[in-house]
């Protein structure tokens, strides 16, 4: 049996929440979001601390407040969320997008829709080292899940791999949970992430090793011992320079990937850009893929921040919801959005990632433009 | 000092003494020692202004672009405190150096929460032992959301450095 | 992030070697966090070398934490939600 939907949202984090908000207030009725996890909200839900940002952006509140409010939002307006549901394939016939849907309830599903709105996120990366698939090494959002979801520390003496901010807020609230971080470890003879951050775990006493990397991992069944060396300026370790720490848990927080997997099954066209880490769909400014009627939002468009893909959402949303506003309103809604993306990517932490989204823009005018596809 | 520890906020998040009173958020010594002033550690330009939106008496400047850095105006700030609590960053201080014993109030995520008149030891901002001081106020209203504001008295001498206090282990909880 | 949600325990089943054990566990958790929690950290041991193998990225995306759950393999327990009287196998 096949349901049509206006418009199918697959993901529910930030930029999901915020995307089917946006549809949903501009007039869409039959509007479906799926999540394959048992939880709405994505990321958000882990994130205890305090937002940065301005007053549009939430700032102040701590992260899993901000995703109360998008659900309640979504909920209020008349949206539903199918959890436990993965898109497992998916075809295209027009403008007319068919997705299968799986359910361990319902099993599998058809589904037609004409607007699709991927918002699946980012997956932790992992760096290989001897020992590194003993359990106890985990990734750092895999850590910040445990705890702050499900109230489970998997570890009590834990040394950190990786200095950008998601390594030293995790740190922060493993120390906040009552757990010991021996060392911090960072490859680069700087921090990755914000001094601020950096600053709560130092005035805790926690030492953050700069030029510095694993070198292997010890344990029977699981994590013991960890060993880190030195990195020389040409990038090779410093034989001789090993330090060894008594360890139950190893957490990696070495950069995040989209999760592309869908808009590559749809087949739309990607770039390779460090900066928003690693492939991601192109997208023109109302977030619309090479493919007509597939728009993209949040983390999966390029690794950002919540704040990015709450705005993304909202903008998505108001791509998909194009045939609903007049030309102007279109434009100026458009217009503000990425007023408000460009502050939030300002400074020279945001600027490497607002150059990258002009690259995406440039990029998809002559590629996909350029031929005479897409919107 | 170890001269192989690295330091500068762009390194290892640890400000030089230059990086520290060139900061626009950083009152001065002089104006510190008239009273409690906020110290507001603000390094870089991250886009953030919710500092300027805590202070009620508009002492504490941002405007845009948002990744301003948040500049004080020493003369209108009374050390009210209120925006420690505000900062994501925990980032800001208040010092009053004008009485025999400094205080410095610093804000606190941690459990347990330290009690009024209980003796703590005072860390830098390494987590380095500086000195003993004594817990002289704990500040909490919802609407700081889970953030206290520990206000600890001190020597004179380590008010500059001090920014982290650590509670003695207690026999029950 | 405020005190425990002490709800509506759960019973499952943890069996390793044809032998099962009783876990609690929340009706909040799933089987990983459960499993975590009561201390039964080895999930399954990897095909080729026999490598001990437990929860790696707690989102579904890895495969690593996967177990035997009530007869169907391959689940991924970090997204599973506990359930009374769920059969959890470690693999053979």
């Amino acid at each position: 049996m096949e349901i049509e939907y206006d418009v199918v949202v697959v993901g529910s984090g930030p930029a999901g929440l915020s995307a089917t908000a946006e549809v949903l207030r501009r007039g869409f009725r039959r509007v479906l979001v799926v999540d394959e996890n048992p939880l709405p909200g994505g990321q958000l839900f882990k994130q205890i601390h305090k937002f940065f940002g301005s007053r549009e952006h939430y700032a102040g509140m701590r992260g899993f407040r901000i995703g109360e409010r998008l659900l309640n939002e979504v909920e209020k307006l008349g949206g539903t969320i199918s959890l436990r549901t993965s898109v497992i394939g998916t075809s295209y016939e027009g403008e007319i997008k068919t997705l299968w849907l799986s359910n361990p309830e319902r099993g599998v599903s058809k589904v037609r829709v004409r607007k699709l709105i991927v918002a699946t996120g980012a997956k932790e990366n992992v760096i290989a080292f001897p020992g590194w698939t003993l359990p106890g090494v985990m990734g750092a959002g895999a850590v910040q899940t445990l705890v702050n979801i499900y109230r489970v520390l998997p570890g009590r003496r834990v040394l950190m791999a990786g200095s950008g901010n998601v390594g030293l807020i995790v740190s922060y609230q493993l120390l906040q949970a009552g757990a010991e971080l021996v060392a911090i470890v960072e490859i680069l003879p700087r921090i990755g992430g914000w001094a601020v951050h950096a600053a709560k775990i130092l005035r805790m006493g926690v030492p953050i090793m700069l030029s510095t990397t694993i070198r292997e991992v010890r344990g029977r069944e699981w994590v013991e011992k960890a060993v880190v060396w030195r990195v020389g300026r040409d990038g090779k370790p410093v034989a001789g320079s090993e330090v060894e720490f008594d360890v139950d848990l190893v957490c990696l927080a070495v950069g995040l990937s989209p999760n592309v997997e869908l808009t590559r099954m749809l087949g739309c066209e990607h770039l390779h850009l460090r900066a928003l880490g690693g492939w991601t769909p192109l997208h023109d400014e109302k977030m619309e893929t090479s493919l007509k009627g597939v728009y993209v939002c949040g983390d999966v468009a390029g690794v950002e921040e919540a704040s990015v893909a709450i705005e993304e959402g909202k903008l998505a949303g108001i791509g998909a919801s194009c045939e609903l506003l007049s030309r102007e309103e279109l434009n100026t809604l458009v217009e503000e959005s990425w007023r408000r993306l460009d502050e939030l990517r300002s400074g020279p932490f945001g600027e490497p990632r607002k150059e990258a989204k002009k690259l995406i823009l440039k990029e998809f005018k002559q590629r996909v433009r350029g031929r005479g596809i897409g919107g | 000092m170890n001269t192989e520890e690295p330091i500068g906020v762009n390194v290892i998040g640890v400000p030089t003494d230059e990086e520290f009173w060139k900061c626009p958020g950083v009152p001065s010594l002089e104006r510190m020692k008239k009273g409690p002033v906020a110290v507001i550690e603000c390094f870089q330009e991250i886009p953030c202004n919710v500092c300027e939106l805590a202070c009620p008496r508009g002492a504490i400047k941002v405007g845009h672009p948002i990744t301003n850095l948040p500049v004080l105006d020493e003369n209108r700030c009374v050390g009210c405190k209120l925006c420690i609590s505000a900062c994501p960053g925990l980032a800001i201080f208040v010092v009053d150096l004008s009485s025999d014993e400094a205080k410095v109030s610093l804000p606190y995520e941690m459990l347990p929460v330290p009690k009024v008149g209980e003796e703590v030891e005072v860390l830098d901002r390494r987590g380095r032992f500086l000195t003993k001081g004594r817990v002289v106020e704990v500040l909490y209203v919802d609407r700081f959301d889970k953030t206290f504001v520990v206000t600890v008295s001190l020597p004179k001498e380590y008010a500059l450095h001090a920014r982290n206090v650590k509670v003695a282990k207690r026999g029950e909880r | 992030m405020g005190p425990l949600k002490r709800t509506r325990e759960v019973i499952f089943y943890f069996c390793r070697n044809g032998k099962c054990e009783e876990v609690k566990a929340f009706e909040w958790d799933t089987v990983a966090s459960a499993l975590l929690a009561a201390g039964y950290k080895i999930f399954r041991y990897s095909d080729k070398y026999c490598e001990p193998r437990s929860v790696f990225c707690a989102i579904g995306l890895c495969n690593s934490c996967i177990m035997v759950v009530d007869g169907q393999p391959n689940v991924r327990t970090c997204i599973t939600p506990v359930r009374d009287g769920m059969n959890v196998e470690v693999p053979q």
